[in-house]
C-alpha cells in the first residue's frame, strides 16, 4: 500500500459517513475523491493551482480556486464537520491564522505534516551540516514550497499554547506506526484536533 | 467547414398571449428568435439554456444556411464539445429588447403600425428571463440541466436562479456580476450619450431615415476598449502604424481596429436596442434577494478570467460569498488569460475543461 493511501485510510477512519469535509490545499483532489467514494461525504476543496482545479473538476469535485488564507474567510462557524490540511500547513505563510480559521469553520480539524525532527533530517543537519533533504522533505532549501519547519514536539507545544485540544494523533514512517520516540523516528504525523 | 458542422436556422416563436413586464406594462404580439441544437429526450430532462451577452444573438453554434460565420460560442457548443449536443438539447434565444429577431424597439408597435422606437417600454434583465421561461415552457421542459452565460448572459443566469430556481439543476455564471459597479454604469452612460447626442438619433425616431451610425459606432469603440486588456492590446496592435507620417488620420493599428469594429457594428445592431439593453444591465441588481429561495439542490460553477477588468474577480467572489452563507460551496475558477473581458468568448479550451465535467456530474 502506498503511503498516501495508508494516510487516506487512516484519515477516513476518523470521518463518519455522510458528513461534510473541507480540504484546504486539496491539490488534484485525490483525498477528496477517496473520501467521497469511501465515506459518501460531501467534500469541497480549496486550491491555488489552476491546473489542479481542472483535475478536481474532472473528478466531479466541488472546488474553489484561490489562496487558502482568503478562501476560507466567508464560511460560517462550524459549517463543516471536518477541515483537512493534508501536507499543506507547512506551506502556509500565515499558519496560525489559517489554523484558527480552520478550527472556526470546522468542528474538527485533521492535519498531516512532515516531522522536521525525524532522524534522517537530524542526520542531514548534524552530521552533513546541510538543510535536510529526505524522502519526506524532498526539496532543497533554495527551492521549497515549505515555509515552516516544525517537529511533532513543536506542534504539541503550539497546540498547548493555542488552547487546541488534540483528540487523536498518529505518528508514521512509511506505512508503520511509530510509538517509540515519535519525534525522532516518525517522518510524519497526523493529528485530529478541535478548539477547546 | 468541418465535417461535423451543424447547420441551423433561427426560428421564431410568436406568443399567443400578451407578455407582462416587471413594470406592469403589457406587450402584445411578442416574438422570440431562437435556435436549438441536439435532441430533446423523451422525458425532456436534457435541456440547457444558453444566454447571450449584450450584443449577441440566438446563433450560438453551427452555421446558418448561406453564411460562413460560425455561431458566437461554436467552439464550446456542439458534438463532443464542452456543451455536448450529442447529450444535451441546447436552446439559445435573442433577448427581449434586442434587434436580432426578438421583439425590441425596432419591432412594429401593433397600436401604431410603426416601430416602437423610444415608446418601447422600459425592460429589465428579469423581463428577458421571463421571456426565456416562456420559450422553455413552450418545449414543455420542467427542469433545465443548466443555464449558462457570460457577461450579460451571466446576469440572466443569476436572474434565473433568483426567480426560477426550482426549474434549474445547475447554473454557470461566467465573467459576470450581481450588480453593475459605478465604473460599469459610467462606460455604458458614455456609450448611450454618444448615441443620443448624434443628431440622427432624433429621439429614437430614425427608422425611416438615416440611423445614428456615428454615435453607435463610437459607443461600440468604447465597448471594445473595455472588452480587451492592456496586454491583449499590446499583443494585438502594439504601437504599429500604417504610415510613418504624423497626422490626424486613423493611423495607429488600434485606431483602425476600433474604426473597423464600429463601422461593422452599425450594420447589425440597432441604436435604440443599445440604449434599452445597457439600461437593463445598469439597473440589474440581485445582490439583496438572490439565494433567498430554497436552492440547496442547485449546483454552481462560477468562472471569471484573470485580465478581465470590466467584470473584475471580486464580483464573482461576491456571488460565492453569498452562496457560502447559505452553506452551498460552489466550484469556482479564475482562468488565466490575457484577453480581458472578451476571454469568455476566446479561451474556450479552458472553459470547456470545467464546463464539460461539471455538466456530466449533474445527475439527470
Amino acid at each position: 500500500m502506498r503511503e498516501t493511501e495508508f494516510d487516506y485510510n487512516l484519515i477516513s477512519n476518523w470521518i463518519p459517513e455522510k458528513t461534510s469535509v473541507l480540504d484546504l490545499g486539496c491539490g488534484k483532489g485525490y483525498l477528496m475523491d477517496f473520501l467521497k467514494h469511501k465515506k459518501n461525504v460531501f467534500v469541497h476543496g480549496i486550491e491555488i493551482s489552476e491546473s489542479c482545479i481542472y483535475k478536481c473538476v474532472e473528478k466531479g469535485l466541488s472546488v474553489f480556486h484561490g489562496d487558502i488564507e482568503d478562501g476560507i474567510l466567508d464560511f460560517t462557524d462550524k459549517s463543516f464537520d471536518f477541515v483537512i490540511l493534508y501536507q499543506s500547513l507547512q506551506q502556509i505563510k500565515n499558519l496560525s491564522f489559517v489554523l484558527s480559521e480552520a478550527l472556526r469553520v470546522g468542528k474538527k480539524v485533521i492535519i498531516c505534516f512532515p516531522n522536521f525532527a525525524y532522524i534522517n533530517a537530524r542526520i542531514c543537519l548534524f552530521f552533513l551540516g546541510i538543510a535536510p533533504v529526505t524522502k519526506h522533505l524532498p526539496y532543497r532549501w533554495d527551492n521549497t514550497p515549505n515555509l515552516h519547519f516544525f517537529s511533532i514536539k513543536d506542534f504539541n507545544i503550539f497546540c498547548k499554547n493555542s488552547k487546541i485540544n488534540i483528540i487523536e494523533s498518529r505518528f508514521l514512517t512509511k506505512t508503520k506506526f511509530i510509538r517509540f520516540f515519535p519525534n525522532v523516528f516518525a517522518e510524519r504525523a497526523i493529528f485530529l484536533i478541535k478548539s477547546l | 467547414m468541418l465535417d461535423n458542422a451543424i447547420f441551423v436556422k433561427t426560428n421564431i416563436l410568436k406568443l399567443s398571449k400578451p407578455f407582462n413586464l416587471e413594470s406592469g406594462i403589457t406587450l402584445e404580439n411578442v416574438e422570440i428568435a431562437y435556435e436549438t441544437y441536439g435532441k430533446l429526450n423523451k422525458n425532456k430532462t436534457n435541456a440547457i439554456l444558453v444566454c447571450h451577452a449584450f450584443t449577441g444573438d440566438a446563433h450560438v453554434a453551427g452555421f446558418k444556411e448561406g453564411t460562413k460565420k460560425a455561431g458566437w460560442w461554436d467552439k464550446l457548443v456542439g458534438s463532443g464539445k464542452g456543451i455536448d449536443t450529442d447529450k444535451f438539447f441546447v436552446i439559445c434565444s435573442n433577448v427581449l429588447g434586442g434587434c436580432q429577431g426578438t421583439t425590441g424597439p425596432k419591432s412594429i408597435d401593433p397600436k401604431t403600425g410603426k416601430p416602437y422606437a423610444m415608446n418601447f417600454p422600459f425592460i429589465t434583465i428579469k423581463d428577458m428571463v421571463s421571456l426565456q421561461k416562456e420559450l422553455v415552457s413552450f418545449f414543455e421542459i420542467k427542469k433545465l440541466v443548466s443555464v449558462i452565460g457570460g457577461s450579460m448572459g451571466g446576469m440572466q443566469v443569476l436572474e434565473w436562479v433568483n426567480t426560477y430556481s426550482d426549474m434549474l439543476m445547475s447554473a454557470i455564471p461566467i465573467s459576470t456580476t450581481m450588480k453593475h459597479s459605478p465604473q460599469q454604469i459610467a462606460f455604458n452612460e458614455v456609450s448611450r450619450r454618444s448615441i443620443m447626442l448624434d443628431p440622427s438619433w432624433n429621439n429614437g425616431d430614425y427608422y425611416e431615415k438615416a440611423s445614428p451610425e456615428l454615435g453607435l459606432s463610437i459607443a461600440r469603440m468604447i465597448g471594445h476598449i473595455t472588452y480587451m486588456s492592456d496586454i491583449s492590446m499590446e499583443k494585438k496592435f502594439s504601437r504599429r502604424t500604417k504610415t510613418y507620417n504624423k497626422s490626424f488620420d486613423v493611423n495607429f493599428e488600434v485606431e483602425n481596429y476600433l474604426k473597423y469594429q464600429g463601422d461593422n457594428f452599425v450594420k447589425r445592431f440597432d441604436a435604440n436596442s443599445y440604449i434599452y439593453i445597457t439600461k437593463a444591465m445598469d439597473y440589474f441588481d440581485v445582490s439583496e434577494e438572490i439565494f433567498k429561495n430554497h436552492i440547496n439542490n442547485l449546483k454552481f460553477l462560477v468562472i471569471n478570467f484573470e485580465s478581465d477588468w470590466l467584470y473584475p474577480k471580486y464580483q464573482s467572489l461576491d456571488i460565492i460569498k453569498l452562496l457560502r452563507l447559505k452553506h452551498i460551496p460552489c466550484t469556482y475558477c479564475e482562468i488565466h488569460s490575457t484577453y480581458g473581458h472578451d476571454a469568455f468568448l476566446i479561451d474556450i479550451e479552458e472553459e470547456a475543461r470545467l464546463i464539460k465535467p461539471f455538466l456530466e456530474s449533474i445527475k439527470i
